[in-house]
């Protein structure tokens, strides 16, 4: 029984009420209809409102669209390692099983945002910068950004010890935290050839309205999908384990039987 | 109890010494992590003829003339950060986006007669995102010529509406 995740009846859970597995299924089971039922509605609105009925830009005109894929998933790229972070910092304090799980499935969910990024990016660089990439400082740390994603993934796999694997994944997310201060600023700190932000910055965004909100309709529908599939993934790993534990626990009574 | 919370000193001490570390590493890099160096910094530390770096500024306003050398379109054009000035030289064709008063970003070596013989030019896209009627409308009232420069404060045109009657 030691090497199972959640013994069935250990004294510990009770202190922690959503260390539980149980209640942790009931309630994520009640809220994911939601969150992914919202993700729809809002990728159903906000998708055709970018990419059909927004304004080009004056500049870039049709090839400004690329935006409202890119934007957000160089959002969730970042927001989400944070999440990775922050998660991985908890299971390493509080030794929480379920922050371990929420790591392992969060990676490849952030990694897949984190190529969207870096693909929708090289698709627009081209017929903008007149280049597919290039070596500066902002895409530089976003494939790096990309590499820890896929180190993380790979690393909590590759131990036959899953408890020593989400160890290792969650010094390695830490590590490469520092990384996330680098991509955000890479563009104000050194010359790059990717321009600086557009929204977050001192002034008034430099996007017009008419292009703005529809990016952050497209970012908040593209926020609940990314919450939606990490938390599926996340109840499937937490069902996964249960099933292997009865599983052990039937095969141990018929040895012992 | 003081277990978790040894634990949680530790990692905020391993944070605070990566941090220093990451941000030492970064200042004493500061040099070789710029993608271009602007005209300033050429006129600062002259680069020799042998050595190809990346210039990177804005396209003066009036300074670009198109011709045709040997079947081959050639570009000559000054780029400037507003202090200093470099004459560019570019065979081949322009990035879409290129046009006078835009960032450039242009990959060569100077010339003995200080021109930049550039081998590739790449369009430097500024942060701001307008519509064309609001870009219109903003030229015509006089507030902007795209020529010269990047937008005015994003706070005077972000919410105008020129087919509506806004502005």
């Amino acid at each position: 029984m030691s090497n199972a995740p959640f013994p069935a009846a250990r004294p510990a859970a009770a202190l922690h009420r959503f260390a539980n597995p149980g209640q942790f299924l009931r309630l994520s089971g009640r809220v994911l209809p939601w969150l992914a039922g919202a993700a729809v509605l809002v990728l159903a609105l906000a998708l055709p409102w970018a990419l059909a009925f927004s304004p080009p830009d004056w500049q870039q005109g049709e090839t400004v669209r690329i935006m409202y894929l890119h934007v957000p998933m160089a959002w969730l790229g970042m927001g989400g390692y944070a999440g990775l972070a922050l998660t991985s910092a908890v299971a390493l304090v509080w030794r929480h099983p379920l922050a371990d799980l929420a790591c392992r499935e969060l990676s490849p969910v952030g990694a897949a945002v984190t190529a969207l990024c870096l693909a929708t990016g090289s698709l627009w660089g081209k017929p903008m910068w007149g280049t597919w990439w290039v070596w500066d400082a902002r895409l530089t740390s976003v494939l790096v950004l990309f590499f820890l994603w896929l180190g993380h993934a790979a690393l909590v796999r590759a131990f036959d010890d899953p408890e020593r694997g989400a160890r290792m994944g969650a010094i390695l997310a830490l590590v490469g935290a520092a990384n996330l201060p680098v991509v955000k600023f890479s563009v104000d700190w050194w010359n790059t050839l990717h321009q600086p932000a557009s929204l977050t910055r001192v002034n008034a965004p430099a996007l017009h309205v008419d292009i703005l909100y529809p990016l952050l309709a497209c970012t908040l529908g593209f926020s609940l999908a990314f919450a939606a599939v990490v938390l599926f993934r996340v109840r499937a790993a937490v069902m996964e384990r249960r099933v292997r534990a009865l599983q052990m626990a039937a095969a141990r009574r018929a040895e012992n039987s | 109890m003081t277990r978790k919370k040894k634990r949680l000193y530790l990692l905020l001490l391993c944070a605070l010494g990566l941090g220093s570390a990451t941000a030492l590493t970064l200042t004493a890099f500061q040099d070789n992590l710029v993608f271009f160096r602007s005209p300033s910094d050429i006129a600062r530390d002259v680069p020799g003829p042998e050595r190809a770096f990346r210039l990177g500024g804005l396209v003066e306003t009036g300074s670009l003339a198109r011709s045709t050398e040997a079947g081959r379109p050639l570009a000559r054009f000054v780029v400037t950060d507003g202090a200093h000035q470099v004459t560019v030289a570019f065979g081949g064709v322009l990035p879409d986006l290129f046009r006078e008063g835009q960032g450039v970003v242009t990959l060569g070596k100077l010339g003995r007669d200080g021109v930049f013989q550039a081998s590739e030019v790449l369009a430097r896209h500024d942060e701001t995102y307008m519509p064309p009627d609001v870009a219109d409308a903003l030229r015509r009232s006089g507030h902007w010529n795209p020529n010269q420069g990047a937008a005015p404060p994003a706070s005077s045109w972000n919410t105008l509406q020129p087919g509506r009657g806004g502005g």
